[in-house]
C-alpha cells in the first residue's frame, strides 16, 4: 500500500535549515493555475533534494490548499521525499527484467558495503541506496543507476567495485578541494 | 557524391550501452581530419542486445554496425571508409547483404515504430520527410467528418494498446458524441508495467507519430486541448517531446487554426511522479488536476466527465502512433494484418533470458514460439524456455507447452494471461515461479492506492503467503487459500490494479502446481532460487581440500583440513551460497 512506505522510509517532515526565498519564482509561476501541486512539489524537490516542512507552509499559503493536502499528496508518489538525500543517489533496477537476473544480489551487496538498508542514507550524507521499477535499458539487465551514469549487467561484486572506484573519484577530488 | 553520413543510435537504452561515448569518440575522429563524413543521430531500432549501434551510409548502402562502443568504432570506421570493407559478422543490418542478424527483423512489420531508427527524433524536417503531419493536413483540406474518421478507425479494427484492447473508433464515438463547450485528449504514457519500454522508445523516437496521432483525436472528437501524461523516469522522452511540440508549435502545424482552418490544438507535457496505479485512466485523470492519484468508480466514463469534469479521450501512446499511419494507408490495409478480431500490429518488449532482447513490432497471429526463436533467438545460454510473462503484473505466465499460442487477445486471454501493454519478460529453468508471482505480488501491494480492503489488505496477505512459502514455512492448504483469496480480490476491487493483482499467482498455479507443492510439501525449490529452501554439500570426488569455502563461510559452517575432503554442518549452514560461489573445483553441490 502506498502509506507503507512513509512508515519505512520517512516518518517526520525534516526542515533541513532551508532557504525558502528560494521558492518565490515558482510559487509565482505556478500557485494561481489549477492542478499545479505536482509540479509545485516537483519544483521544490529540484531546488532542495527533498522537500523541507516550511514549503508545505508556504506553497500552502500561496495556493490556499491545506497542508494536510499536500502533505496527502507528497506522501502517494514515490518520487517525492521529507528527508534528505545523499550527494549520490544509487537506484538499482528492481524491474522485471533485473529481478529475473538477480538483481537482488546487487541489493544486497552494496547493504553490506555501505552498510544501510534500502532507501538509507550512510551516515557521512555521500550516498542514498534506492530501488527503482524498470530503467527502461531492460536488455542491459541487472542495472542501476548513479547520478546520471547507468551500469549494465552487473553482479554483486562488479556493482561493489563501481562503488570503490566512485568513493576514489570522491576522496581525491576532496583533497583536490582540500589543498 | 553524396558526403558519407555515420548516425549513431541515441535512445536512453543505447546511451546506458555506452552511446553517447562512441559519439564523443566519433566527434574526436572527425576533429582528427583523417576521415570526412557527417556525424548525426537517430534514435532506436530496437535492436537492444546489440547496442550501442552505429549505422554508416555512403555508396555502399547503408551500413549498421553492432556493439559499436567507443573502443571499437575508430576501428570499424576506419576499414569500413578507408579500406572499403564491410564487416558482415558486425553488421546488424547490411542493405542488400545478408547479416547474421537478420532473423532479427524477419517478420517484423513496423507501423507504430514505422521511423524509431530511421530518422533524427530531434528534427522537424526529417519527419516531415517521413510523412509526418501529412494525415491530418489531409483530413483538414479534405474538411473530412468527424463520423468519417471514426468510421475509418471502427473499419481498421485497431484497439487499445494500453492493456484493455476497447476498440479506439468506439471511443472516439462516445467522446465524440458528448456535446461539450470543451473537451479534452490525453495520451497515457505512464507505462508503468516494470520491464516494459516499448512506450519510452516510440516517444523517444518519434515524438511527432504521436503528437499528431492526438490532433486527429482531437480534430474528431471536438477537442482542442491535449495532454501527454508521461512518467518521471523518462527524462528524454519527455525532453524530445517537448523539442517536437515546441517546432511544430513554431511551424503552425499546433496552435491556432491549424492549416488555416479552424481547427485549433495545443498539447502540454505534464510529468508523473511515481505511482504505477496513475496508469489507471480515473487516478490518471486526478493526478493530472494535482490530486492524489486515486481510481474512481465508472461511470460516468472519462468520454462523459473526465479532466476537469469535460468530455475526454484517453488512448496510449502506441495507439496514437498508429493513427496516423491509418489515415494515410486506409483502414483495410491496417486491416490486412493480424487475425480476425484482432487486427494490426503489436509491440512487444523482449527481455529476460533471451537471446536478442529488444523492441519488436509483429503482426497480430504469430505465435509465442515465433517471437521466442525466431526474433528473439532463443534462451540465452541454450538453456530449456519455461515461460513466458505477459501483461507485467496484471498479467500472466504462459508456459512452454503453450507455446504456440498466437498472439491475439482472445487466445491470449484463453491462457489466463493478457495481451497487457507488450512487456514480454522471458524465463528459463532457473526462474522460479513461486519467486515470480511473489515478485510481482510486492509489485502490486505496494502500488495499491488502498482504497479497496481487497486490493490493499488482500493483496498483502497473500504475499504474506508466498513469502512463508518460500522460506519453507509453506502448510497443506495455503494453495486452496491463495486461491480463494484471489477471487476474492478479483471480485471485489474498484479497479484494474486489484481486479489483475492476483493474476500473476493464478496462472503460475495454474501451470506450474507442482513447483507449489513441491515448496509446501518437499520443502524444494526445483529451480534453486529460493535459499532457505536449499541444500548445500560437498562432493567428494571433486573436493581438492583447497580450504577456500572454509575460510570464506561466515558461519564457519565448513569443516576440514588442508589437502582433505571438506564437509558442510547442516546444523550451522545459512544457506547463504557463498561456498559455491567461491569453489573453483565446482565441488559444491545445491539441492
Ligand atoms: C493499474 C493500471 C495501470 C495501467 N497502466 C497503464 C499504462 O501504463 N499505460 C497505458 O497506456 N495504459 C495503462 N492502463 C490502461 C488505462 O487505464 C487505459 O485503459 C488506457 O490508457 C486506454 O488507452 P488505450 O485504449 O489506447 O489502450 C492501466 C490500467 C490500470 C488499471
Ligand atoms: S483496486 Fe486497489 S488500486 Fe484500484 S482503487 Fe481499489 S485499492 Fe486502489
Ligand atoms: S572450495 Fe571446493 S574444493 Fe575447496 S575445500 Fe571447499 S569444496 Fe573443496
Ligand atoms: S527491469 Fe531493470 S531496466 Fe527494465
Ligand atoms: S536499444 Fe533501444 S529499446 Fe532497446
Amino acid at each position: 500500500m502506498r502509506i507503507t512506505r512513509i512508515a519505512e522510509t520517512h516518518n517526520t517532515i525534516v526542515s533541513g535549515d532551508a532557504d525558502l526565498t528560494l521558492m518565490k519564482p515558482l510559487l509565482e509561476k505556478y500557485s494561481k493555475k489549477p492542478g499545479s501541486l505536482i509540479p509545485l512539489l516537483q519544483g521544490t524537490q529540484a531546488l532542495y533534494g527533498f522537500l523541507p516542512s516550511g514549503a508545505f507552509r508556504a506553497i500552502s499559503e500561496a495556493t490556499g490548499i491545506a497542508p494536510a493536502d499536500i502533505y496527502g499528496v507528497a506522501t502517494f508518489y514515490a518520487q517525492f521525499r521529507l528527508s534528505p538525500v545523499g550527494k549520490n543517489i544509487i537506484k538499482v533496477c528492481h524491474g522485471t527484467a533485473c529481478h529475473v537476473q538477480n538483481a537482488n544480489a546487487i541489493t544486497d551487496a552494496i547493504k553490506d558495503h555501505l552498510g544501510v538498508n534500502d532507501g538509507e542514507t550512510t551516515a557521512d550524507g555521500e550516498f542514498t541506496l534506492e530501488s527503482v521499477a524498470c530503467l527502461g535499458c531492460c536488455s542491459l539487465a541487472p542495472v542501476m543507476m548513479i547520478g546520471e551514469n547507468t551500469y549494465g549487467k552487473l553482479n554483486g561484486k562488479s556493482a561493489v567495485k563501481i562503488l570503490r572506484e566512485i568513493k576514489k573519484q570522491l576522496r581525491s577530488s576532496q583533497l583536490k578541494a582540500e589543498k | 557524391m553524396k558526403k558519407t553520413k555515420v548516425i549513431v543510435g541515441l535512445g536512453s537504452c543505447g546511451i546506458a550501452a555506452g552511446a553517447s561515448k562512441t559519439y564523443s569518440a566519433l566527434e574526436e575522429i572527425l576533429a582528427k581530419g583523417e576521415m570526412d563524413f557527417e556525424l548525426a543521430k537517430t534514435s532506436c531500432i530496437g535492436m537492444c542486445y546489440k547496442e550501442p549501434l552505429v549505422e554508416i551510409r555512403d555508396e555502399k548502402g547503408k551500413i549498421i554496425y553492432g556493439d559499436m562502443t567507443a573502443e571499437a568504432v575508430e576501428r570499424i570506421l576506419k576499414s569500413h571508409l578507408l579500406d572499403g570493407k564491410i564487416d558482415l559478422d558486425r553488421a546488424v543490418v547490411a542493405e542488400k547483404r545478408k547479416t547474421p542478424e537478420d532473423s532479427f527483423f524477419e517478420g517484423q512489420v513496423k507501423i507504430a515504430l514505422r521511423n524509431c531508427g530511421y530518422m533524427d527524433p530531434e528534427s522537424l524536417d526529417q519527419a516531415l520527410e517521413r510523412d509526418a503531419y501529412k494525415a491530418i493536413k489531409t483530413l483538414i483540406s479534405e474538411n473530412k467528418s468527424s463520423m468519417d474518421i471514426i468510421q475509418t478507425m471502427i473499419d481498421s479494427g485497431l484497439r487499445g494498446r494500453g492493456g484493455g484492447g476497447f476498440p479506439t473508433g468506439l471511443k472516439w464515438k462516445f467522446a465524440y458524441q458528448n456535446e461539450s463547450d470543451q473537451k479534452y485528449i490525453i495520451c497515457n504514457a505512464d507505462e508503468g508495467d516494470p520491464g516494459a519500454f516499448m512506450d519510452r522508445s516510440l516517444l523517444e523516437g518519434d515524438p511527432h507519430a504521436v503528437l499528431e496521432g492526438m490532433m486527429i483525436g482531437g480534430y474528431t472528437i471536438g477537442a482542442s486541448q491535449g495532454v501527454i501524461y508521461c512518467r518521471a523516469e523518462y527524462p528524454l522522452a519527455i525532453k524530445r517531446l517537448n523539442i517536437a511540440i515546441n517546432q511544430a508549435k513554431a511551424k503552425g502545424l499546433l496552435g491556432e487554426k491549424i492549416f488555416g482552418s479552424d481547427f485549433s490544438f495545443d498539447i502540454y507535457v505534464k510529468e508523473g511522479a511515481g505511482a504505477f496505479v496513475c496508469g489507471e485512466e480515473t487516478a490518471l485523470i486526478a493526478s493530472i488536476e494535482g490530486k492524489r492519484g486515486m481510481p474512481r468508480k465508472r461511470p460516468p466514463f472519462p468520454a462523459v466527465s473526465g479532466l476537469w469534469a469535460k468530455p475526454t479521450n484517453i488512448n496510449n501512446v502506441e495507439t496514437w502512433a498508429n493513427v496516423p499511419w491509418i489515415i494515410n494507408h486506409g483502414a483495410n490495409a491496417y486491416a490486412a494484418f493480424g487475425t480476425e478480431k484482432s487486427k494490426g500490429t503489436k509491440v512487444f518488449a523482449l527481455t529476460g533470458k533471451i537471446k536478442h532482447g529488444g523492441l519488436v513490432e509483429v503482426p497480430m497471429g504469430v505465435t509465442i514460439n515465433d517471437i521466442i526463436f525466431k526474433l528473439g533467438g532463443g534462451i540465452q545460454g541454450d538453456k530449456k524456455f519455461k515461460a513466458v510473462q505477459l501483461g507485467g503484473p496484471s498479467g500472466g505466465c504462459i508456459p512452454a507447452e503453450l507455446g504456440d499460442t498466437i498472439v491475439d487477445y482472445d487466445s491470449l486471454n484463453a491462457t489466463g494471461a493478457i495481451m497487457g501493454s507488450g512487456g514480454m519478460v522471458v524465463m528459463d529453468e532457473s526462474t522460479c515461479m513461486i519467486d515470480l508471482a511473489k515478485f510481482f505480488l510486492n509489485f502490486t501491494q505496494e502500488e495499491s492506492c488502498g482504497k479497496c480492503t481487497f486490493c490493499r489488505v488482500g493483496t498483502k496477505r497473500m504475499l504474506e503467503m508466498l513469502e512463508r512459502i518460500t522460506e519453507g514455512k509453506g502448510e497443506d492448504g495455503d494453495i486452496e487459500k491463495l486461491e480463494n483469496l484471489a477471487h476474492q480480490i478479483k471480485n471485489n476491487s474498484l479497479c484494474g490494479l486489484g481486479q489483475t493483482a492476483p493474476n500473476p499467482v493464478l496462472t503460475t498455479l495454474k501451470y506450474f502446481r507442482h513447483e507449489y507443492e513441491a515448496h509446501i510439501y518437499d520443502k524444494k525449490c526445483p529451480a534453486k532460487v529460493c535459499k532457505p529452501l536449499l541444500t548445500y554439500t560437498i562432493d567428494p570426488e571433486k573436493c581438492t581440500g583447497c580450504t577456500i569455502c572454509a575460510v570464506k563461510c561466515s558461519t564457519h559452517a565448513i569443516d576440514g583440513v588442508r589437502k582433505q575432503i571438506h564437509f558442510i554442518n547442516q546444523e550451522t549452514c545459512i544457506q547463504c551460497g557463498e561456498c559455491y560461489n567461491v569453489c573453483k573445483f565446482e565441488a559444491v553441490l545445491v539441492d
